[in-house]
């Protein structure tokens, strides 16, 4: 069985090792990631947008759903604390926030 | 109740830096559209102060913010956010569409502004729950100072 597992251990790193050559090269101004939206966000993105850092013009209007989902996972982090560790909440009970 | 760490060094080091931390966590919040920052990194900044000042004076909570304050503003924050959103669709905009806010500002800077207060809301929910989440993690010190008190 263990052997088995080196088996396909080995196999799954060739696999990964001749589809990482086809990766296209890291900045590559070709490559499918920087031809679909890219060339919009930084050639209208202040026009478009008002921001002057493109940075936040993708993260605040662009993909503002995506920063509302981040903003609601740390809420519900935030939550889940309050809950587990069972803090006590409310002013008008128990007298603990006077 | 006891403080942790009271001294008169820390406390006079707390007066002193606390306005100049609050002051940069303002400046990162508001110009985070030109430079690195925005709400998540102001938040934090913002709530380090709160954290630092539970610390070193333990009795105090600052400006009235106790833990449900900060539950109420980590809210409030998230609200600001949703808000920020539906509202867009009372002016026939799409969800997050600033650029239908009916503002006497020129077309980029109506974005700019819908973009300024989800930053505002984003501050506010991560402030909010970096301090409810330290309140939470040292809730046992305050149960432990008054033993015997019936609950």
């Amino acid at each position: 069985m263990k052997h088995f597992s080196w088996f396909v251990m080995l196999i799954v790193a060739a696999i990964l090792i001749i589809a990482g050559r086809e990766l296209p090269r890291v900045g590559d101004p070709e490559a499918p990631a920087a031809t679909h939206v890219s060339p919009r966000y930084i050639e209208r993105g202040h026009h478009e947008t008002g921001a002057p850092n493109f940075v936040t013009a993708v993260l605040a209007d662009y993909r503002g759903y995506d920063t509302l989902g981040e903003t609601s996972v740390i809420f519900t982090a935030g939550l889940a604390c309050a809950l587990i560790l069972g803090i006590r909440l409310g002013r008008s009970g128990e007298g603990g926030n006077a | 109740m006891k403080p942790l760490f009271g001294s008169v060094v820390l406390d006079v080091a707390c007066r002193l830096s606390v306005p100049f931390i609050i002051l940069f966590a303002i400046y990162v919040i508001v110009h985070g559209h030109d430079s690195p920052g925005g709400g998540f990194q102001g938040g934090t900044i913002l709530a380090a102060t709160f954290i630092l000042i539970r610390m070193i004076r333990q009795d105090v909570k600052p400006w009235g913010l106790d833990r449900t304050g900060a539950l109420v503003l980590a809210c409030c924050g998230l609200l600001l956010y949703t808000g920020i959103g539906l509202l867009s669709f009372l002016f026939a905009g799409n969800y997050l569409d600033y650029g239908v806010f009916p503002l006497p500002l020129e077309a980029g800077k109506i974005r700019f502004m819908g973009s300024f207060g989800i930053e505002i809301g984003v501050s506010m929910g991560v402030t909010g729950v970096l301090v409810l989440i330290f309140d939470a993690l040292t809730e046992e010190d305050s149960q432990d100072d008054k033993p015997g008190e019936p609950t």
